[in-house]
């Protein structure tokens, strides 16, 4: 250990020469991934044909999902035939990050660039598309339901509020009347009681809203490390559980099951969950055919059959299965996220 | 080990290779920095900051970019990218702040071997660590991974912060010690506000790049190793030739004769007391956000008005605490922090100014008490226990505020929000008032700093 140090000179030699050799590597990795990045806005040789036009969102002879195939429409809000969904796309030029829309009514969470960084809004959109108003998001995008009656809409992100300790997230719903009225900017608010007690907790997250009407609806409230589905009311904002170990529930047309995720024992826990529909008048569970993990807020495509997404060579590819546990699923569509299936 | 020829040549403070400036401040009589408490010295030797303090800065400003980098990223990348569900990722939060705290002491124990040299050996071990784990987090995908990593990267910080402090106490005049972190933490905190930036240019440059933002951040925090070793001296020399003389009579186990010392205990204690009813960061952003029904989009911008002010009043603040004594400056930051918890409990009106007010009050909570406390206990400890003495102050500190955090939560559930913030305030106004009990006797900073500076 008895070195001589070296001179001053050598010194600043030796960190010129970091500094080349690091910001060569900074550069070169930066440059790879925007070469990476120019790429995907070039429509790539085989992908689905895309192009502009019109979209309505209560044309129920089409289907709606956010496009991820590679080219110049990527991330936006596309149309193709119902009875066809890997047929041609029609592309809104609106992006979003997570999209829902029922009785023409659409939600979008799309990022805003800004100058020294990117935010989040949640966009009304009416049946062409158009804005109708929008709100500032505290976080990243996760969920976003519409009302079967297109008067009430939610969503979800999620909030690291604490820049020291990176590893604390929390989720943050809220729901509003498309009218502007009534805004409920967090659920957590919301009185909660899980059997039979009021739950007052800082730990209280609540996620993945399915609306029944516009007034009371079903969502995932989590406390102490367990989840439960739990029935909304917003005229009384109460939080009742219902039934434990359910995420994202999303409820079918005709407001009898509840499709989720259920987070199964003994599975990988890199895998934890799987595909479950609950019946609510018996609130007896079952899997269905689909034996992978999910992590999405699946759609009812009719009263019998479920849509989600899973991961897929362009981000996520849009598979199907049964409600009722027979079958087996199938990709639906390549490179789409967040389906509609406007009645 | 003996020390290096260059290090015993040169045994005045400030032994610093860079050290163009190291000269004036080396030849600060003694006895002025005895005669003590008198400003004047105080304010001259201030303008020439020992640049060991400097280059620790620099490594910390070049580390904190480096790693809120990836911190501002990771909830977008596992949510966009991943498509995983970070929910739950907090639950070994109670496992990190243990090891955590075992990881710091140890830290400490280890960088005060050598006869000096450790303090850097240790850091540079503990930045090298953090760094390692940025290429990793390319190869990992799924979050009990992703954790392991992130686990890793905080031992590496647990590791380097005794000994960091430890160097920066004795590289700077205790006249001018405050000052000193004041200045490392303000450096500190600017990288920190920095990193997101980087981040955010980053992908803008390439979308979705996060494998880009991950390369660079390793090459940031690299570069802030090379700066370590390379401008770093190997054995910060202590601030008074009397400290290698007093070597040899510390007893083997550092941590239980320091814990002999009343002052150290007087300070620990202190420390945990006011740990205990100090609320974590989270928890004061989400009240706040609750009580004054903030504008959602404002959520993600509360932690940077508390780092703003930290960055601005940092310095300031570390200079008053070399007036007027560091624990009576300590005690004033968590009146600061009293005063905060006072708005919380405000009716909801106010909104936006009051909003300002207690981020103010919190920014300023930190300035008077991060790296004050830093300062206060290196004025304490022996300087051959120095990183030792540190670790165990600022582990008692973390653990109680650890504690603090369950209790708050208990508290949340059983009360609400307004009477855990009230509990809290009225816990922290009788704790700030035990403190100032205990701490009476020795406010003003002429205590003496034995060994170094025998009266």
């Amino acid at each position: 250990m008895n070195h001589t140090p070296l001179s001053r000179s050598a010194r600043l030699f030796l960190l010129l020469v970091a500094v080349l050799v690091l910001g060569g590597v900074a550069v070169g990795a930066t440059l790879h991934a925007a070469g990476r990045a120019a790429r995907k806005e070039h429509t790539r040789a085989g992908g689905p044909s895309v192009a502009s036009g019109a979209v309505r969102l209560d044309d129920p002879h089409r289907s709606l999902f956010r496009t991820m195939a590679w080219g110049p429409h990527r991330d936006e809000i596309t149309a193709v035939p119902a009875d066809r969904p890997d047929g041609p796309r029609t592309a809104s030029g609106v992006r979003c990050l997570r999209f829902h829309a029922a009785a023409g009514t659409g939600i979008c969470l799309q990022a805003v660039h800004g100058t020294l960084r990117d935010t989040y809004r949640a966009v009304v959109l009416d049946r062409r598309l158009r804005p109708l108003r929008h709100y500032d998001l505290a976080g990243t995008p996760t969920r976003a339901r519409v009302s079967p009656s297109g008067r009430t809409v939610a969503w979800t992100v999620f909030v690291s509020g604490d820049s020291y300790a990176g590893t604390a997230f929390s989720t943050r719903t809220s729901v509003v009347g498309t009218d502007g009225r009534r805004l409920d900017a967090n659920l957590e608010t919301y009185a909660l009681t899980v059997d039979g007690h009021r739950v007052h907790a800082a730990d209280i997250n609540v996620w993945g809203v399915t609306f029944a009407d516009d007034t009371r609806f079903y969502a995932t409230a989590a406390t102490g490390g367990k989840t439960y589905l739990v029935r909304g009311d917003r005229a009384t904002r109460t939080l009742t559980a219902l039934h434990p170990n359910v995420e994202c529930p999303s409820l079918s047309p005709d407001g009898t099951r509840l499709a989720y995720k259920k987070r199964v024992e003994g599975a990988d826990p890199d895998a934890p969950w799987r595909l479950y529909v609950l019946d609510l008048r018996t609130l007896h569970e079952s899997p269905t055919g689909e034996h992978r993990t999910i992590d999405d807020q699946a759609v009812w495509r009719d009263d019998h059959t479920l849509v989600y997404a899973l991961p897929g060579d362009f981000g996520a590819d849009l598979w199907t299965v049964p409600a009722d546990g027979s079958g087996a699923p199938h990709r639906l569509v390549t490179a789409a996220l967040a389906p509609v299936f406007p009645r | 080990m003996p020390p290096t020829p260059r290090t015993s040549a040169a045994s005045g403070p400030a032994d610093v290779y860079l050290a163009d400036r190291s000269g004036p401040s080396a030849a600060a009589p003694t006895g002025e920095r005895r005669a003590g408490t008198d400003h004047r010295p105080g304010r001259r030797a201030a303008s020439a900051l020992p640049s060991t303090v400097l280059v620790l800065g620099t490594v910390s400003l070049i580390t904190d970019i480096s790693s809120e980098m990836v911190t501002a990223v990771l909830p977008l990348y596992l949510v966009a990218e991943l498509g995983l569900s970070p929910l739950g990722f907090g639950v070994l939060d109670g496992v990190y702040n243990g090891v955590g705290a075992l990881v710091r002491l140890v830290g400490g124990r280890l960088s005060d071997r050598g006869g000096g040299t450790g303090h850097k050996a240790v850091a540079a071990v503990g930045y090298g660590l953090s760094a390692l784990c940025k290429p990793l987090l390319l190869l990992v995908h799924s979050l009990p991974l992703i954790g392991a990593v992130l686990a890793v990267d905080r031992t590496g910080k647990g590791l380097r912060t005794a000994p960091r402090d430890a160097m920066i106490s004795l590289a700077a005049e205790p006249a001018v010690r405050g000052r000193a972190f004041g200045v490392h933490r303000a450096m500190d905190t600017a990288g920190a506000l920095c990193g997101p930036l980087v981040a955010f240019v980053l992908l803008r440059a390439a979308a979705e790049g996060y494998d880009a933002v991950f390369t660079v951040s390793f090459c940031v925090a690299v570069l802030g190793v090379v700066v370590l070793l390379l401008f770093v001296p190997r054995r910060v020399a202590a601030t008074s030739q009397a400290a290698a003389e007093q070597a040899p009579d510390v007893p083997r186990t550092p941590v239980r004769a320091l814990l002999k010392r009343p002052e150290v205990r007087r300070l620990t204690a202190c420390a945990v007391l006011l740990g205990l009813t100090t609320l974590s960061d989270s928890f004061l952003y989400l009240t706040l956000q609750r009580g004054l029904d903030l504008p959602t989009g404002w959520f993600p911008l509360l932690p940077l008005g508390t780092a703003a002010a930290f960055l601005l009043l940092a310095v300031p603040l570390g200079a008053v605490a070399d007036r007027i004594g560091r624990r009576r400056l300590f005690l004033a930051g968590h009146l600061a922090l009293l005063c905060a918890y006072g708005l919380l409990l405000v009716p909801p009106a106010g909104g936006a100014a009051l909003a300002g007010a207690v981020l103010v009050l919190h920014g300023a909570f930190y300035a008077a008490t991060d790296g004050v406390l830093a300062a206060a206990t290196a004025d304490a400890v022996p300087e051959d226990a120095r990183g030792s003495g540190l670790a165990v102050v600022q582990t008692g500190q973390t653990a109680a505020r650890f504690v603090c955090s369950l209790a708050f939560g208990a508290a949340w559930t059983a009360w609400g929000a307004g009477t855990a913030v009230l509990t809290a305030a009225l816990g922290l106004a009788l704790a700030a008032a035990v403190s100032a009990f205990l701490l009476r006797r020795a406010v003003p900073a002429q205590t003496p700093n034995s060994p170094s500076e025998p009266a």
